[in-house]
């Protein structure tokens, strides 16, 4: 087990650049995921890692070895890809033996080495089928399996979940978490998938475009976005964003929106009067309330989406579409006025330009 | 001299285990050299490892006899004097137009007749029960060597005069219903199409194959719905199912008509040539065995590979086309 | 169908029931065709066989069918090809033939196909369009050229001779038949194997040649019956051999002289097509795979 350092890892695809300069710290154990939009670069990045791309410029070190010239076999690492590359001709025995065979191992430590993968994932009485025998997340598993007899420096997950149903889905998210819990082996996790990002990760790389938006622990992601692209994409329903500039209201400065709605400024947030700013706060982040009680925000309701245990309501304030999650059930309908109150201590300003939160 | 049966199990064991075996150890010994190599050279050497007994043997049985008979065309009788075109300008008159002529009978004629059959076939199995059974009745005649299968064709087109009892099988119908013999192989132009029917028999399987395949690619709620509008099964087939097989129509068509060029063993084996059935393969054997005559081989050959010609250009073109999507 | 509309009860009801007959009509009328060309498809063969069992007498002075009519059944016609016609020394020398020809194209096919479809190089595509261009070659444009270096090099008249040139006619076509398999086994599969520590060779051998299995069946199946068929390159290139003549070159010459009389030849082409006959039964499937995955798709 090791540490992964990447600095400054850039890749091109002849004049294409698809990275460019990505620099992420992982610690020895540690849980990472790489998160973001399709094409944002995140499973090139791993298969530089993996050594299945060549690196075209800056440095990836694991433990203490720089392994840009490494072939991908002589790396220490084993990989789990999104349509498993289960060998379809070998039974699940047979699959996970194959890395061992091919290091030379003795049979009887091969042998032990299988048994004991197949009893940590449950795959004692599959050891004899062939994957096409298997259901989705017997495959997973076995796929899983493949990666721990070789009890590597690193893991890499390559959208692991994606060809499973959302049930099974949540089953493994936990499964693989408490799986890396136990072995403690350097992880390197990449999916779409916020809802998986935050709960598995110890620590998530949001990329986009090649470019790293932000790494951080899920929460501090989640409570301290570094600009508005990682706010939008962290938390379902999405931030609500508003437009508008910073003037001096009854109680000191407040932000005012474009069609006059006025909201306070967030906590800990005083830029000068009449700078141009994006409000943001998230659906959750947002009460219901009486009208008449200081700050309270008259909308008229397009759409109520109830679940059971929250309801889902979209509302303009003013000309703004805005998303309110609530605990409380709605019994107004579409068109109906509501009163709502956005938390400042947990809203954000953002510049406009940059996309960037001002603290 | 049965005697040399003997030797049977011993030239197996080389051809079939012992080459092989010194070719992976061949391989082996290359991917152990490139080892030892520094990676970037490894790595563009090794497709030339892998390659090059492939590579060699095809340079040497069709790229290297290609060049020389396009020089040998242009050579006198022993292939060693110039003589520019005049192989091509023998190739294009005299015995050779009827022979051309043959040819040209055979591919329109087996395409044709390979074409209609398979079609019927391929539809009309697609439609009852027993097609397995069915597919693999036609399917017989194509494991069947072009010599045997003109063998086995003697007794079909087997010819007596008139009057005498008749062993031929489709005589013997004809006397049946009362008409005269037809002496199959004989007669010109009837003998023609008569050894084409020997290649149809024994190719159909191929054609049907490929269209059977075709057809039940056409997704079965496009036709229902078109049932359900009330189409008939005529109606069906020309509008629904011939469209979506144009591809694989084109498809035997081009290997029944590389077929039909390459034809010798029927024609050789059958009339030899004669009664007016030659074609230029047959002649070709007889230029090069009978007459030793080089040049005139030669420029049959070029002749044949530039009909062949479009048909490769055509298949490069949509091997293109297809790996580019 | 106006008067359906008009009057619906009785005449839909009268519709009905005569497009029901109508239809039963037409699918007894499928089945008399389907079953009467299967039949007629099937005739020559059953003529080959019974008139390989049919006294010489009988043969000469009527058809085939007789023998079912009268049958009177005898293996002489066998023991004729057998002892008077070198027909076993010739099936020898077929298989001889056909069986390391069959195995080496397999071989040189896969090894060809995997080099194609798995390393980049420059001119892999220009090679690949060369392949393709190969694959309606007629075998007529190589004669001249490698009857001179066949003589020259004294491989004329001998049996490897005959592998080499089988062998490189059918390559394109082998590659390019495995080429289309081996492109359809995911990328993923060869990374796995090359993150499990495997080397090229290895993957080679692990995990293509294995997962391969069924579609080299096809191939060898295909060229075992091309090699098994072919006159034309025995006759020309075997000429002065002391091994008995292949089995097509012997019918041919044996068509041509008929002082042994049908019956003994007829015995000896059925000898001749069980063999491949009994092939294309017993592995239907791959052939009917290889059919399919040769032909340009258009």
């Amino acid at each position: 087990m090791s540490n992964v350092v990447i600095s400054d890892v850039r890749k091109n695809y002849g004049p294409t650049k698809v990275i460019h300069g990505v620099d992420i710290d992982i610690d020895d154990g540690e849980f990472v995921v790489l998160v973001g939009p399709s094409g944002c670069g995140k499973s090139t990045l791993l298969r530089m890692i993996a050594g299945l791309e060549d690196i075209t410029g800056g440095e990836v070190r694991i433990g203490s070895r720089i392994v840009n010239d490494v072939v991908a076999k002589d790396r220490d690492i084993a990989m789990v890809f999104q349509n498993y590359a289960l060998y379809p001709h070998m039974t699940v025995a047979e699959n996970m033996d194959f890395s061992l065979k091919l290091k030379g191992m003795g049979k009887g430590e091969r042998e032990e080495r299988v048994a004991k993968a197949a009893d940590i994932l449950g795959l004692g009485p599959l050891l004899a089928r062939y994957p096409r025998q298997l259901s989705g997340g017997q495959r997973q598993r076995v796929a899983m399996g493949r990666a721990i007899v070789r009890d590597p420096q690193v893991f890499l997950f390559d959208e692991p979940l994606s060809n499973l149903d959302a049930k099974l889905r949540v089953e493994m998210r936990s499964e693989i978490k408490a799986l890396q819990h136990r072995l403690k082996t350097t992880t390197i996790y990449v999916t779409h998938d916020q809802i998986e990002a935050m709960t598995m990760a110890d620590k998530i790389v949001v990329m986009r475009d090649g470019v790293v938006e932000q790494c951080d622990t899920p929460l501090n992601l989640y409570d301290r976005p570094a600009n508005m692209f990682v706010a939008a994409f962290i938390g379902s329903p999405s931030m609500n964003f508003i437009e508008g500039h910073v003037q001096s209201g009854a109680n000191g400065p407040a932000f005012i929106s474009k069609d006059g709605v006025e909201m306070a400024l967030p906590a800990g947030a005083n830029p000068p009067v009449g700078t141009a700013v994006t409000y943001g706060f998230r659906p959750e982040h947002m009460a219901l309330t009486a009208a008449g009680v200081a700050g309270a925000l008259p909308a008229s309701i397009t759409l109520v989406e109830p679940t059971g245990s929250e309801t889902m309501v979209f509302l303009k304030l003013g000309t703004a579409a805005v998303a309110g999650v609530f605990r409380e059930r709605i019994t107004a309908g579409e068109g109906d006025v509501i009163h709502v109150l956005p938390d400042p201590t947990r809203a954000h300003l953002f510049d406009p330009d940059t996309g960037k939160r001002l603290t | 001299m049965t005697d040399t049966l003997a030797f049977v199990p011993v030239l197996i064991a080389i051809g079939a285990i012992g080459i092989p075996v010194l070719t992976y150890v061949g391989l082996g010994l290359g991917e152990g050299i490139l080892s030892l190599l520094p990676q970037g050279l490894s790595g563009s050497l090794r497709p030339w490892v892998w390659l090059s007994l492939p590579i060699l043997l095809v340079l040497l049985i069709l790229i290297y006899p290609i060049i020389v008979t396009l020089f040998t065309s242009l050579r006198d009788a022993r292939g060693e004097g110039f003589v520019g075109g005049s192989n091509y300008l023998w190739a294009f008159s005299g015995t050779m137009m009827s022979i051309l002529k043959n040819n040209i009978i055979w591919l329109i004629g087996f395409p044709a007749v390979t074409l209609v059959l398979s079609l019927a076939t391929a539809v009309l199995f697609d439609k009852v029960k027993y097609e397995p059974v069915a597919m693999t009745v036609v399917i017989l005649p194509t494991a069947i060597s072009f010599t045997a299968g003109s063998v086995i064709w003697t007794q079909m087109y087997s010819f007596q005069p008139q009057g005498m009892t008749q062993i031929g099988t489709l005589n013997a119908i004809r006397s049946l219903f009362g008409l005269a013999p037809v002496p199959w192989l004989i007669a010109p132009v009837v003998n023609t199409l008569s050894l084409i029917f020997i290649a149809v028999w024994l190719q159909l399987g191929i054609a049907t194959l490929i269209l059977s395949s075709a057809i039940k690619n056409i997704g079965s709620e496009m036709l229902e719905a078109a049932r359900l509008d009330g189409a008939g099964e005529w109606r069906i087939f020309r509008s629904m199912v011939l469209p979506n097989i144009v591809p694989s129509v084109m498809v035997v068509l081009t290997t029944m008509i590389i077929a039909s060029l390459k034809v010798f063993d029927i024609v050789y084996v059958m009339t030899n040539g004669n009664f007016g059935t030659n074609v230029i393969a047959n002649r070709l054997y007889y230029e090069l065995f009978s007459a030793n005559n080089l040049g005139h081989a030669s420029a049959i050959a070029v002749i044949l590979l530039v009909c062949a010609l479009p048909v490769a250009l055509i298949n490069i073109f949509h091997f293109r086309a297809e790996n580019k999507a | 169908m106006s008067d359906a509309a008009l009057n619906p009860p009785a005449a839909q009801l009268r519709s009905k029931s005569t497009g029901r007959s109508k239809q039963k009509l037409l699918r007894l009328l499928l089945n008399i065709i389907v079953i009467a060309f299967l039949l007629g498809w099937l005739v020559p063969i059953v003529a080959l066989f019974l008139s390989s069992v049919r006294p010489q007498a009988d043969t000469a002075t009527s058809g085939w069918w007789m023998a079912i009519l009268r049958p009177d059944l005898s293996l002489a016609n066998y023991g004729l090809a057998l002892d008077q016609l070198r027909i076993a020394g010739s099936l020898g020398t077929s298989l001889a033939i056909a069986i390391p020809t069959t195995v080496l194209t397999v071989i040189l096919s896969v090894i060809g196909a995997y080099a194609l479809v798995r390393m980049k190089f420059a001119g892999r595509t220009a090679l690949s369009l060369l392949l393709v261009a190969l694959l309606v070659t007629p075998p007529q444009i190589t004669l001249v050229p490698l009857l001179k270096l066949y003589n020259m090099v004294g491989l004329s008249g001998s049996i490897p001779g005959i592998w080499l040139y089988q062998v490189g006619f059918t390559l394109p076509f082998g590659v390019f038949l495995l080429r289309g398999f081996i492109a359809s086994i995911p990328v993923e599969l060869y990374e796995s194997a090359n993150l499990d520590g495997a080397s090229e060779l290895k993957t080679f051998t692990a995990i293509v040649l294995p997962l391969a299995r069924p579609i080299m069946a096809s191939l060898g199946i295909m060229a075992f019956l091309w090699s098994w068929n072919d006159l034309l390159i025995p006759l020309l290139f075997m000429g002065g051999s002391a091994m008995a003549a292949p089995i097509t070159v012997n019918l041919a010459g044996l068509v041509a002289q008929t002082t042994q009389g049908q019956g003994p030849l007829m015995a000896a082409t059925f000898l001749s097509v069980l063999i491949p006959l009994f092939l294309i039964i017993s592995m239907q499937r791959y052939f009917v795979r290889g059919i399919l995955g040769g032909a340009v798709k258009g």
